[in-house]
């Protein structure tokens, strides 16, 4: 398919991209660039590229590679002194990719099998829950893993991912601890209504942490409502070029939302949070959706965010020392730096130290350690190695991909045999709060 | 020789993987931060050492390929644009400090470390690398070097030239050089450190630079004065000076500015003051509390309607900060932002700034104008888009009458950010025929076969002079 300039422009949002002035300041901030040097993994040399393919130097082919070696971790957005909206570019250019580029049978396959049928719908998250469980318990993925099948048929970093997967709980235990339209009480005075949102992967494999989060909100004082219809964010979509199924999933969850009475949409996925927040930019131009989106994303609250907001949870001691990786989006789009840090702070003899580069990504990028392990795990090994340089036994998170990807790379680098662990922020405090209710007791 | 046999080449001697050459790699490289500027070079060119850059030159100058040294491309004068394409060649491999002499007080450093990694290093130490430009987190030493970069602190501790000890650098025929030293004193011979600073990429490829360090200041302290008058800020700036207060910094905002500053990050600066002044001194506590005492004075004195004296470092940090988003705000006015650094005798600061007022009103333009009051380094900052041509005709001749007027007070066309292409017709303004003369005799003492940085400072025409001279 060949688009006119004009149209290219358009697509590529050619208005956004002259807004770089090319003064550099992203690249100290930009982990590919730091990794490679070169300019093309930079985010000043991907707004060039994406700028001479609208201006009609360069076809959308010749920049495809560079473009999908950005990790979309937007730390360039908080170093740019222009304010360059850089995700809107990349997102812009990756639909725009999408748009006109020949896929393959096989990509195509994935594309609407794996974005489309399973994450693009609640039933569809469900049926790969059950099939991860399936996998999980019947020994195939212990079978798999023996034989080289997984390696064989989905590559080296699927298979280095599988084996890094927490054992996703079962259905029954699922349907057990509260699933779709259950309401998890307020303990003690009741202070606000909270719509839960999942998260798709998060709620398959981090399924536990989620109901940690749950159970602090609890005890915070807020009614928790896990709110039925919703669907995955929309976030793997926007990477991933797919911007008709994002804005799909945005209007299918502020929908789902509206319908029930509540203060605040939470969540505990640092990059998910990011995406519902930034509906409002996403659905911006479609007038049915535009306020609607506005009024959602302010409604939108990270577990550490809104627990700052509340009267204080008693807590108890959870001693060991710990070192904080930021989840990118968290901290370059929700802005939320302090927040996870002041709530560590309050846990009693939790020695906290800081890795020294947490604002730096740590590779995973929602599904980047999939399609670029090369440059995923050579970041992910550099972050490891300073996780042990500073002496913890677990680095704290505040997303799942992260946490999947760090459990890989601690795997990697031999450090799991060490003792030490990836764990969720959520379950941090959950531990140190059920360490003061059993001291009342 | 053909393009694929040049790239054959390089990859020889550098390896194949520090080589890139595909049409998307050649595209990000036809630009740094100066506007409107794109231009493809042939190939791209990573050198880890000094000898791999010896071996480069040396095929160069041989097949008389144009070579364009380049650090990390945030020059404001076109220093890294590939006009007659070639080979671009990237410092910032070669990015190691390889030594920092507590003895001697000197840091030796490859040219890809960045100006604010040596900064940091040298705190680590308590010592103080003291050059500051606004693009130090990006900025490489070697680019600093080749445009002897300025800063914030350019009154009180000077320029990067101040600092420059020794250097190591290869000429294009291959042979390195070695200038200068850990010595304080030294006058064997021309200054060949100093013809280096600043020659932006035309006569030779720093591979190694040796500053001076000096003792870190025990502690600073900051004070913002607002004006209803330039006139009243550019006399704070006279007396406090006469005063002999040599603040480590002394910067100015005019009212286009502030606006742009308060919109964007309501530091609380009045919108309709005509200036304010944020004065900074370091050094020993009580010379720095007197020092800062007496400046808030004088400008009180000179009819500022407010003055902060920060009480702390921290509140010091904080007021510091409406000058830092001087150009984030402007930045974000418009798509372009055209950067300039006319400067004059800061006897002058009034008059300039008055001028270019003036002349944005008659061109129709918005110009903002910050920049160092203590050392007369102004920024007038013009917001606009490059997509309308007219426009941009209007900021060129506006421009050019700014030059002619700097250079009527006794002032210069840059400060720092260097001549490149964007200036190089109007050096001869500034250095005259004979200094045009001289300056090409060295080019080709240097560089006989023309291959470093080709094009590139030296006028290819001499603008006629757009302004009758006034008074
Ligand atoms: C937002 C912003 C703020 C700025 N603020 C300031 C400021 O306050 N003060 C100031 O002085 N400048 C400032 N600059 C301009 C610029 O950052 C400086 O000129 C800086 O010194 C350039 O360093 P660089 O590493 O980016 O060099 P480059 O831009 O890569 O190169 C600059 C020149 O040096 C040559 N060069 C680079 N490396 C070498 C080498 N190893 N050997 C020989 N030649 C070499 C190049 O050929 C070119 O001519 C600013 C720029 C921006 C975008």
């Amino acid at each position: 398919m060949t688009a006119t300039l004009a149209e290219l422009k358009e697509s590529l949002k050619h208005e956004e991209i002259i807004n770089c002035m090319r003064c550099g300041f992203c690249l100290q901030a930009c982990p590919t660039y730091k990794l490679s040097l070169h300019e093309p993994k930079s985010p000043r040399g991907r707004i060039a590229l994406a700028r001479a393919v609208a201006e009609g130097h360069l076809t959308l082919d010749q920049i495809t590679g560079p473009l999908d070696q950005c990790i979309g971790c937007r730390a360039c957005e908080v170093a740019c002194p222009a304010g360059v909206h850089y995700g809107t570019i990349l997102e812009a250019a990756r639909a725009t990719i999408v748009e006109h580029k020949h896929q393959g049978t096989l990509e195509k396959l994935v594309r609407k099998v794996g974005l489309k049928w399973v994450l693009g719908t609640p039933g569809g998250i469900k049926l790969g829950a059950f099939g991860l469980w399936f996998w999980q318990v019947t020994g195939l993925s212990w079978l798999a893993r023996r034989t080289g099948l997984v390696k064989a048929v989905a590559g080296k970093a699927v298979a280095e991912m599988e084996a890094a997967m927490p054992k996703v709980p079962s259905p029954i235990k699922r349907f057990m601890g509260g699933g779709s339209g259950h309401v998890f009480p307020a303990i003690g005075e009741q202070r606000a209504k909270v719509g839960f949102f999942t998260g798709c992967i998060q709620e398959i494999t981090f399924w536990k942490e989620n109901r940690d989060a749950i159970a602090l909100l609890q005890n915070a004082g807020c009614e928790v409502l896990i709110v039925p219809g919703q669907g995955c964010c929309g976030a793997v979509h926007t990477h991933t070029g797919e911007e008709g199924t994002s804005h799909d999933q945005a209007k299918r969850n502020i929908a789902a939302f509206e319908k029930c009475q509540i203060d605040y949409v939470v969540n505990a996925a640092g990059g998910c949070g990011a995406a519902l927040k930034e509906y409002k930019l996403w659905l911006a131009r479609d007038p049915e959706w535009a306020q609607r989106a506005a009024k959602f994303s302010a409604s939108c609250r990270d577990i550490s965010e809104i627990l700052l907001a509340l009267p204080p949870i008693p807590m108890g001691p959870r001693p060991g020392r710990v070192t904080l990786q930021d989840s990118c989006h968290m901290r370059n789009v929700q802005k939320l730096v302090s927040e996870p840090r002041k709530m560590l702070a309050r846990v009693p003899a939790l020695e906290f130290v800081e890795i020294g580069n947490a604002d730096s990504c740590c590779g995973a990028g929602g599904v980047y350690n999939i399609t670029q392990p090369e440059t995923a795990n050579a970041i992910g090994k550099d972050k490891a190695g300073r996780v042990k340089a500073t002496g913890a036994q677990e680095l704290v998170v505040t997303n799942p991909p992260c946490q999947l990807h760090m459990r890989a790379s601690l795997m990697r680098s031999g450090m799991d045999k060490e003792g030490v662990r990836v764990v969720h922020i959520a379950t941090v405090l959950r531990e140190s709060m059920d360490a003061a209710k059993s001291q009342k007791k | 020789m053909g393009d694929a046999a040049l790239i054959q080449a390089l990859q020889g001697i550098v390896g194949e993987q520090h080589v890139l050459h595909s049409p998307a790699d050649l595209a990000a490289y036809a630009v740094d931060a100066t506007p409107l500027l794109r231009s493809l070079p042939t190939v791209v060119v990573f050198p880890g050492s000094t000898a791999e850059v010896k071996a480069i030159l040396e095929l160069a100058t041989a097949q008389g390929v144009p070579v364009i040294p380049r650090g990390a491309a945030s020059n404001l004068s076109g220093g890294t644009i590939a006009i007659n394409a070639g080979i671009m060649l990237n410092m910032n491999r070669m990015n190691q400090i390889i030594e920092i002499d507590a003895a001697n007080l000197t840091a030796t450093v490859e040219p890809g470390v960045t100006t604010a990694q040596l900064a940091r290093e040298a705190d680590a130490r308590g010592l103080f690398y003291p050059p500051d430009p606004g693009s130090q987190v990006i900025s490489t030493m070697g680019g600093n070097v080749a445009e002897n970069a300025g800063g914030l602190r350019g009154l009180k501790y000077g320029v990067t030239r101040d600092y420059v000890m020794g250097l190591e650098a290869v000429l294009p025929n291959g042979a390195v050089l070695r200038t200068g030293g850990k010595n304080a004193k030294d006058v064997a011979g021309y200054d060949l450190t100093r013809l280096l600073v600043g020659s932006e990429g035309t006569l030779a490829v720093i591979t190694e630079v040796t500053v001076k360090l000096i003792p870190k200041p025990e502690t600073k302290r900051a004070a913002l004065a607002v004006f209803n008058a330039l006139e009243d800020a550019a006399r704070a700036v006279a007396r406090i000076i006469e005063s002999r207060i040599i603040p480590c910094t002394l910067e100015i905002m005019d009212q286009g500015t502030i606006k742009a500053v308060e919109d964007f990050a309501h530091v609380g600066l009045p919108t309709d003051a005509a200036a304010v002044l944020l004065i900074e001194q370091d050094g020993a506590r009580a010379v720095v509390d007197s020092d800062i005492e007496l400046a808030g004075k004088i400008c009180r004195e000179e009819g500022a309607r407010a003055v902060s004296v920060a009480a702390t470092v921290e509140e010091g940090t904080k007021l510091a900060e409406a000058r830092r988003f001087a150009l984030p705000a402007l930045a974000r006015l418009r798509p372009t932002c055209v950067l300039e650094d006319a400067t004059v005798p800061r006897s002058n600061l009034a008059e300039m700034i008055r001028f270019i007022n003036a002349t944005a009103k008659k061109y129709n333009l918005t110009i903002c104008t910050f920049g160092h009051a203590g050392d007369g380094n102004l920024h007038p900052t013009c917001p606009c888009d490059e997509r309308d041509h007219e426009e941009i005709e209007r900021v060129e001749h506006a421009f050019a009458e700014i030059f002619d007027k700097a250079l009527s007070l006794g002032g210069t066309i840059t400060g720092e950010h260097g001549v490149g292409i964007s200036k190089q017709d109007y050096l001869e303004w500034k250095i005259g025929e004979a200094g045009v003369a001289v300056s090409r005799g060295i080019k080709a003492a240097f560089d006989p076969a023309n291959i470093l940085n080709p094009g590139k400072v030296l006028p290819k025409a001499t603008r006629k002079r757009l302004v009758v001279r006034q008074g």
